[in-house]
């Protein structure tokens, strides 16, 4: 099958052991030039080797408030470059300016592990003339590394950075805390530029090393704080998302796995946050203390943090204030790169996880979930870490409503594979536990419990009951999206959503 | 039957419905705008026209705005429209 803008010889997702390859490019630049500082983008640009079919990487710590992209993609289309690939970790509603360069065909392709907003629509409507690829956040270290993707450019919002290119995310008035997902970016692109909005003369701690930057550029402003962090991040005061997070922190005290020094991660959204409450209150009772929590660290993590609940936390993405006070002040907030939170190919933090837990818009009766899409097929995430942790962790526990608004958690098959059913352990939702059944030894501990246990089937047919079995979502056939395993191994294709 | 004004019930909330309904001289027409209509935009048809016709009423003019309601929810919500509806001054 022919897919345009995607490599010929890929090979289809077939099971949860990976595919690896021998050949690896290691990182080897060692620029210590002391002329890297240009004073505006426009005379950078002018320096720079701009020519068409060039791809041009960026990272999202600045999130919904990022400057960056747009800024530099505006400037690169005055200059008359076509048929570009992005190559972002994650494209947010903020990147709307980009859907006018893809209808003009300046931007012509697209590397995400999650897209949100204008520019999913329009990638889900057919506009963008290759394809897009959605990867893992550790699947997108082992495109680059494999070669799979060369990195041409690479404009790095950079909160804080010295003469040297050295770069920090803790300081300066856009501070985001962690960079992970940029490491890649510095270490592996043929010219690596550092955009910052406070450039000082010298940082002794800083997540990024100068070595790997060859150019800095500085602006007023590289994001808009609001956008950046959350203030704070709230626990959830639905009822039913607050009984699915009791019942989900109970999963993993009967699990079999809560012990001293257990691993935990969950994510900032309210429901998964309320786990972490109730986790709390079980770890006191039980005098249960953890090793780490990893992930994007969120203030209620910090303050587990802080009350010796957990040693260590490694963070990849800070969501909120909190968390970017916490990684400047507390040694043991680590920041860590892409790489060590998820590659395949590194001694990667996912791999000693025990618990995660994690959200979904659909699952089927094999476990599969779907993050990527809405449950109509147009794109509104993706995979993030999903996968990455999922198949890294002792228990992989889905948290979500059977229905909301209508909308149904179970279908009989996906709409779009994000995480293979392998890798998913339990589903825990307001009227039962699902387990896959696979996992005989949690199914065997829970026994002793008064857990609400019953099967993914049953949870269905309730769902069934109260919705109705809804009608089938008619796809085009053009392949708009293609779903990319933390291998790379493609899990699925996503076909043109036709009309609304 | 046939409404003797219009009238209207429910809420814009998520997983709500709201119904209006007004006496027409044409024959009965039913407009739904839903989130879920692509899911389950036949079966919110089919649930108010059985509703309409359980209380026999014809020349009504429906319109739908529908942010998830269950099947229950729109048949309480049409209920409350048709007893208004039929109420008089």
């Amino acid at each position: 099958m022919k897919i345009n803008g995607y490599k010929e010889n890929f090979e289809l997702f077939t099971s949860v052991d990976l595919h690896k390859t021998s050949k690896l490019i290691y990182p080897n630049k060692n620029n210590l030039s002391k002329d890297k500082y240009r004073d505006s983008l426009d005379k950078l640009l002018d320096e720079l080797p701009l020519k068409d079919g060039m791809t041009i990487s960026f990272h999202h710590h600045l999130r919904n408030g990022d400057y960056v992209l747009n800024m530099v993609m505006e400037k690169i289309a005055q200059r008359n470059i076509h048929d570009i690939t992005i190559f972002a970790s994650s494209l947010f509603p903020c990147h709307k300016p980009i859907v006018d360069l893809i209808e003009k065909g300046i931007v012509t392709r697209i590397y995400a592990a999650y897209i949100s907003g204008p520019v999913a629509e329009a990638i889900s409507f057919g506009k963008l003339e290759k394809v897009c690829v959605m990867h893992t956040h550790g699947g997108r270290v082992r495109l680059v590394e494999s070669g799979d993707v060369k990195i041409d450019l690479a404009f790095i919002a950079s909160p804080t950075c010295d003469k040297l290119g050295n770069i920090s995310g803790k300081h300066g008035k856009s501070a985001c805390g962690s960079l992970g997902y940029a490491v890649t970016d510095a270490q592996y692109a043929e010219i690596a530029v550092a955009i910052t909005d406070n450039y000082v003369d010298h940082i002794d701690e800083y997540e990024i090393e100068g070595r790997y930057i060859d150019y800095i550029v500085s602006v007023p402003s590289i994001g808009d704080p609001k956008g950046i962090v959350s203030g704070t991040t709230q626990i959830t005061r639905n009822p039913i998302g607050l009984k699915i997070a009791r019942l989900a922190a109970d999963v993993i005290r009967y699990s079999g796995y809560f012990r001293n020094g257990f691993s935990f991660q969950t994510g900032a959204g309210g429901a998964s946050l309320a786990v972490s409450y109730y986790l709390k209150q079980i770890m006191r009772e039980h005098q249960i203390k953890g090793s780490f929590a990893s992930g994007g660290i969120t203030g209620y993590i910090v303050e587990m943090l802080e009350a010796g609940l957990f040693d260590k936390l490694y963070d990849v993405q800070c969501f909120d204030l909190e968390a970017v006070r916490s990684i400047r002040e507390n040694k043991n907030h680590i920041a860590i790169s892409a790489s060590k939170y998820a590659n395949i190919n590194d001694d990667a933090i996912v791999n000693d996880l025990d618990f995660v837990i994690l959200g979904a818009t659909e699952i089927d009766l094999d476990f599969n979930v779907n993050v990527t899409t809405s449950s109509t097929g147009i794109i509104m995430g993706g995979s993030g870490g999903h996968a990455d942790t999922a198949s890294g962790s002792k228990v992989t526990i889905i948290v979500s409503p059977l229905f909301n608004a209508r909308i149904p958690l179970i279908k009989e098959r996906v709409l779009c594979r994000t995480t293979p059913g392998e890798s998913v352990d339990v589903l825990v939702t307001e009227r039962g536990i699902a387990v896959n059944p696979k996992r005989t030894d949690l199914l065997e501990n829970f026994k002793r419990t008064n857990l609400p246990i019953v099967s993914i089937e049953e949870l269905k047919e309730i769902t069934d009951k109260y919705l109705g079995v809804p009608e089938e979502i008619a796809l085009g056939d053009k392949v708009v999206a293609v779903i990319e395993y933390r291998d790379g191994t493609v899990i699925d294709m996503l076909r043109q959503k036709l009309n609304r | 039957m046939r409404l003797t004004k219009p009238a209207k019930a429910g809420t814009y909330e998520s997983n709500d419905i709201y119904i209006m309904i007004y006496p027409t001289e044409e024959d009965t027409f039913i407009e739904i705008e839903s989130i879920v209509s692509e899911l389950y935009g036949k079966h919110i048809r089919q649930v108010i026209e059985a509703v309409l016709k359980e209380h026999n009423l014809t020349n009504v003019y429906v319109k739908a705005i529908d942010k998830g309601a269950l099947d229950y929810a729109i048949r309480s919500r049409m209920l409350t429209a048709i007893k208004r509806g039929l109420e008089h001054e």
